[in-house]
This record gives C-alpha cells, sequence and structure tokens, in this order.
C-alpha cells in the first residue's frame, strides 16, 4: 500500500492528542492501543478521519481492529473508496 | 427449569433467604449461601467439560444470579461478580495451560474469584492503571492499591488488572490470575454501605507474584469488552431484576391480602399493575440483550463492535433505573408494612441494595462513554436484528 496515505493517516494523528505518545516514533504496522489509544480516543479519531477524508465509515468497520494501527486505517480508508495515492 | 436453576433457587430458599438479614445487618459474607453453593457445584459450572466443569453457558448463569437475587442481593452480587471472573478466564484463558489447569482446579475445587480492577488514582476509571506487571526471569511481581475488592478477604483467587509493563501507557492492560496462595492483602478500608452490605468491598494493599504464564494472553482491552463488559451488564441487570421481582411479588401479597379482607379491587391494584409493567420491562430488556451477548459470541469483529458496547451500557443503566422505580412502586402499595424492617412485606433492603445499581460503575460515566460511543454510530432504522 502507499504511503502517502499513511502519511495523511499521521497528519490526522499528529492535528490532536489522541496518543500519548508521538505518532512520528511509530511504525505503520506498530500496535496503536499498546501506544495509549483508548476508546474515548478512538471514537474522536474515528471523527477526525471522516473529515479530514471526507467520507463515512459504516458501522462494520466501528470495531477495535479498523484502528490497531496506521497501516489498518489506511486500509479501511481503501476499503470505503479513498485513492491510495490521492495527495 | 433446568438442574442447575432448581439447585440455585433450593439455596435460595433453604439458605440465603433466612440468613439475608443477618448479612445486612452485620454487612458479614454469606458464608452460609456459598458454602451451599460450594456444595451444590454451582461455581465451577461454566468450565467447559474438557476441563472438568459442567460447560454451563451464559444463560444458565444469567438465570441463577436473577434467582438468587430474590432471596440476598449480596450473595447473588457475590456470586455474579465471580461468573464474570470465571467468563473471562474460560473465554480467554483456553489456549493457555496454564489458565486451563486452572479451569480444572475452579470446576474440582469450585474456588470463589474475586477481582481487583479498581485502583487508586485513575478516577474510577477501569480501563486505566497505574500499577504494571514486572517481569523478571518468567516471574512477575505486581503491587495494587485496589480501592476495592470485593469479598476479597473470603476469595481464593483474584483477577488483578495492570499495565503491561512499567513502561507501558495506562491504557495498555493485562488481567492476571492470581490464586489466594500468590498473594498478600493489607485491609486499607472498611465497607460499611447503605447497601450491599454482605459483599464487603473492602478496600485492600495487594502484593502479587507468580509465573508471567498466569498473564491472560488477550489483552485486557478485549477481554473487557467481549467478555467482562457484557458478562458484568447481564449478570448485574439479571439480580437487579431479581430484586424487584421480590419486590413485586410482596406487593402483590400484600395487595391479595387486602382484597381478601375488604373484598373487590383495593387501591394498590392499579399501582402493581403499572410495577408489573416496569418489571416485564426489565426482564424482556435483560432477555434481548442476553439474545444478543449469545449471537455475537464467536465473532471478535461482533463482540468489540460499538454498536454492542452501546447495547450492553443501555442495558445497564437502563435495568438499574428500572429498578428503583418498581421498588418504589412496591413501597407505596405496601406503605407502611413496607416501610417497616419486621413485617413479611418489608422492602428497605430491597430498596438499600439496589441504590448500588447505579453506582456500581457509576451511570454518569457510562452514559457519557455511551455518548462518545453515538458520536461514531448511526440509528438503526431496523425493529429485528
Amino acid at each position: 500500500m502507499s504511503s502517502a496515505l499513511q502519511a495523511r493517516v499521521r497528519a490526522v494523528f499528529r492535528a490532536a492528542e489522541f496518543l500519548p505518545a508521538d505518532v512520528d516514533g511509530l511504525a505503520n504496522d506498530a500496535d496503536l492501543y499498546a501506544a495509549g489509544l483508548n476508546s474515548h480516543a478512538t471514537v474522536n479519531l474515528m471523527l477526525a478521519l471522516e473529515e479530514a477524508f471526507d467520507v463515512e465509515l459504516p458501522d462494520r468497520l466501528l470495531r477495535r481492529r479498523t484502528f490497531s494501527s496506521i497501516n489498518a486505517i489506511a486500509e479501511a480508508l481503501v476499503e470505503i473508496g479513498v485513492k491510495e495515492d490521492a495527495a | 427449569m433446568s438442574e442447575w436453576l432448581a439447585a440455585a433457587r433450593a439455596v435460595g430458599i433453604e439458605t440465603a433467604s433466612r440468613h439475608a438479614n443477618e448479612v445486612d445487618a452485620g454487612a458479614r459474607f454469606p458464608v452460609e449461601s456459598f458454602a451451599a453453593l460450594k456444595a451444590r457445584k454451582l461455581l465451577g459450572i461454566m468450565v467447559p467439560t474438557s476441563e472438568g466443569g459442567a460447560g454451563a453457558g451464559i444463560a444458565d448463569v444469567v438465570s441463577i444470579c436473577h434467582a438468587l437475587g430474590q432471596y440476598c442481593a449480596s450473595t447473588a452480587m457475590i456470586y455474579a461478580m465471580h461468573q464474570i471472573q470465571v467468563s473471562c478466564v474460560v473465554r480467554h484463558g483456553g489456549a493457555s495451560d496454564w489458565h486451563r489447569k486452572f479451569m480444572q482446579r475452579l470446576a474440582a475445587e469450585q474456588l470463589l474469584l474475586a477481582s481487583a480492577t479498581s485502583e487508586a488514582g485513575v478516577g474510577g476509571d477501569v480501563r486505566s492503571s497505574i500499577c504494571a506487571v514486572e517481569e523478571s526471569g518468567g516471574r512477575f511481581a505486581l503491587a495494587k492499591q485496589a480501592t476495592v475488592i470485593s469479598y476479597g478477604a473470603n476469595s481464593d483467587g483474584i483477577l488483578v488488572t495492570a499495565r503491561r509493563t512499567p513502561a507501558s501507557p495506562a491504557s495498555d492492560q493485562v488481567i492476571v490470575v492470581v490464586p489466594r496462595d500468590d498473594s498478600v492483602l493489607e485491609q486499607e478500608s472498611e465497607w460499611d454501605t447503605l447497601g450491599m452490605r454482605g459483599t464487603c468491598s473492602n478496600g485492600y494493599h495487594l502484593k502479587a507474584s507468580g509465573e508471567m504464564a498466569q498473564v491472560i494472553p488477550t489483552p485486557y482491552a478485549d477481554v473487557s469488552a467481549q467478555t467482562m463488559l457484557p458478562t458484568s451488564h447481564l449478570v448485574w441487570s439479571a439480580l437487579w431484576s431479581g430484586i424487584a421481582t421480590d419486590a413485586v411479588a410482596r406487593a402483590r401479597a400484600y395487595v391479595r391480602a387486602e382484597a381478601r379482607r375488604k373484598g373487590g379491587t383495593p387501591a394498590g391494584a392499579w399501582r402493581l399493575a403499572e410495577a408489573a409493567s416496569l418489571l416485564q420491562l426489565m426482564k424482556s430488556n435483560v432477555v434481548a440483550a442476553l439474545r444478543q451477548y449469545e449471537a455475537a459470541l464467536g465473532s471478535e469483529d461482533r463482540l468489540s463492535s460499538l454498536a454492542f458496547a452501546v447495547a450492553m451500557n443501555n442495558l445497564k443503566t437502563g435495568s438499574s433505573q428500572m429498578a428503583v422505580q418498581v421498588i418504589n412502586h412496591a413501597l407505596l402499595i405496601c406503605g407502611l408494612a413496607g416501610y417497616r424492617n419486621d413485617t413479611p412485606f418489608s422492602l428497605g433492603r430491597h430498596l438499600r441494595d439496589v441504590h448500588s445499581a447505579a453506582l456500581m460503575v457509576n451511570n454518569d460515566r457510562i452514559l457519557a462513554s455511551t455518548g462518545n460511543l453515538l458520536m461514531a454510530l448511526r440509528e438503526d432504522p431496523e425493529l429485528l436484528p
């Protein structure tokens, strides 16, 4: 998967405090829950992603696994039609 | 009625109800009830048959909690909390030799399990820990300032939440099974409360050590979302309905006695209808959530979906509020006979016990969490699941 999309996901993390840790210190496949993502922050992250990518995440993607890593988030976005390399 | 439910009813009638007032007055552990539950092998029923248990399901345990709630709320609550811990071991420990051996002990020795999830300094948020599992050469050590460990002193084992490592963030938790022999409890506070007095939910400083294999392999976040949270809300709501069921039974007996004495339909009859209608709602709510949980079992995605979490939260906040309403109706029906502590219609203990429902995991905290989840969800337009 392209890294352009992951970079845009990272920008969403940088714009707010979803994690106690710095997102730049985490690999694309790093476990975000182990990095301190909690369930409250997950909802706010989801809303920020919808805003940033102008999409709606369907209920079937509203589960823990969708937000488990930057790669997982990018895959979910691709699944609902976000272009992988769109800047 | 299943054999287990019949046995639980017998414990309720023959033992729990006889000691309920003493347990309440003395704020003491219901020793007689638990001796009877152990003797009838009702503590280990959820252990799979492959590990020597009876392989009972969540519906069996929910029915038993509802039954016990009609006789002694403290007994029912301790039984419910125990089964919440058992379900975590059974659902998430199957792949681990240590936990399978522990399940065998649960069935053979009818161990009673307690829980140490709350901790001083986290503001009541059980999904955050300060204490951490400290590993050294395959062994762990753990020290926790546990604000509440219900019936800790009477338990045979405790499930303790902690950060995965001393370097982990507060939300990256694991849950560790600690047999009582591996732990030291120093009591730090007493449990002198309005109700649920027999749960002896004292505060302790807990120190534990053991093998790393005792840590349940699944992250606590998943154990919590998939098992602990839905099981807790189901068994609690069931036992609160049980308390309400007994209150309505007392109100019904009162109205019937009035009718017999004076003839005609007594004044309390229409309010009895109101109470019975609310009780029906409560029970329907429990049964619907139970069916939803059973349908989701086996699918990690369904169990960890936000919509499922909302449904289970709604069960808890709804049941806890309705239980108080039902008992208030019953009290108005029975009048001073219900208010007195020495009549067959006494409802003081019911009312005091049931007021814990909105507080054990505060409804305001749950509603805030549900409100947060609702921002992510769309309304389900369907009636049937």
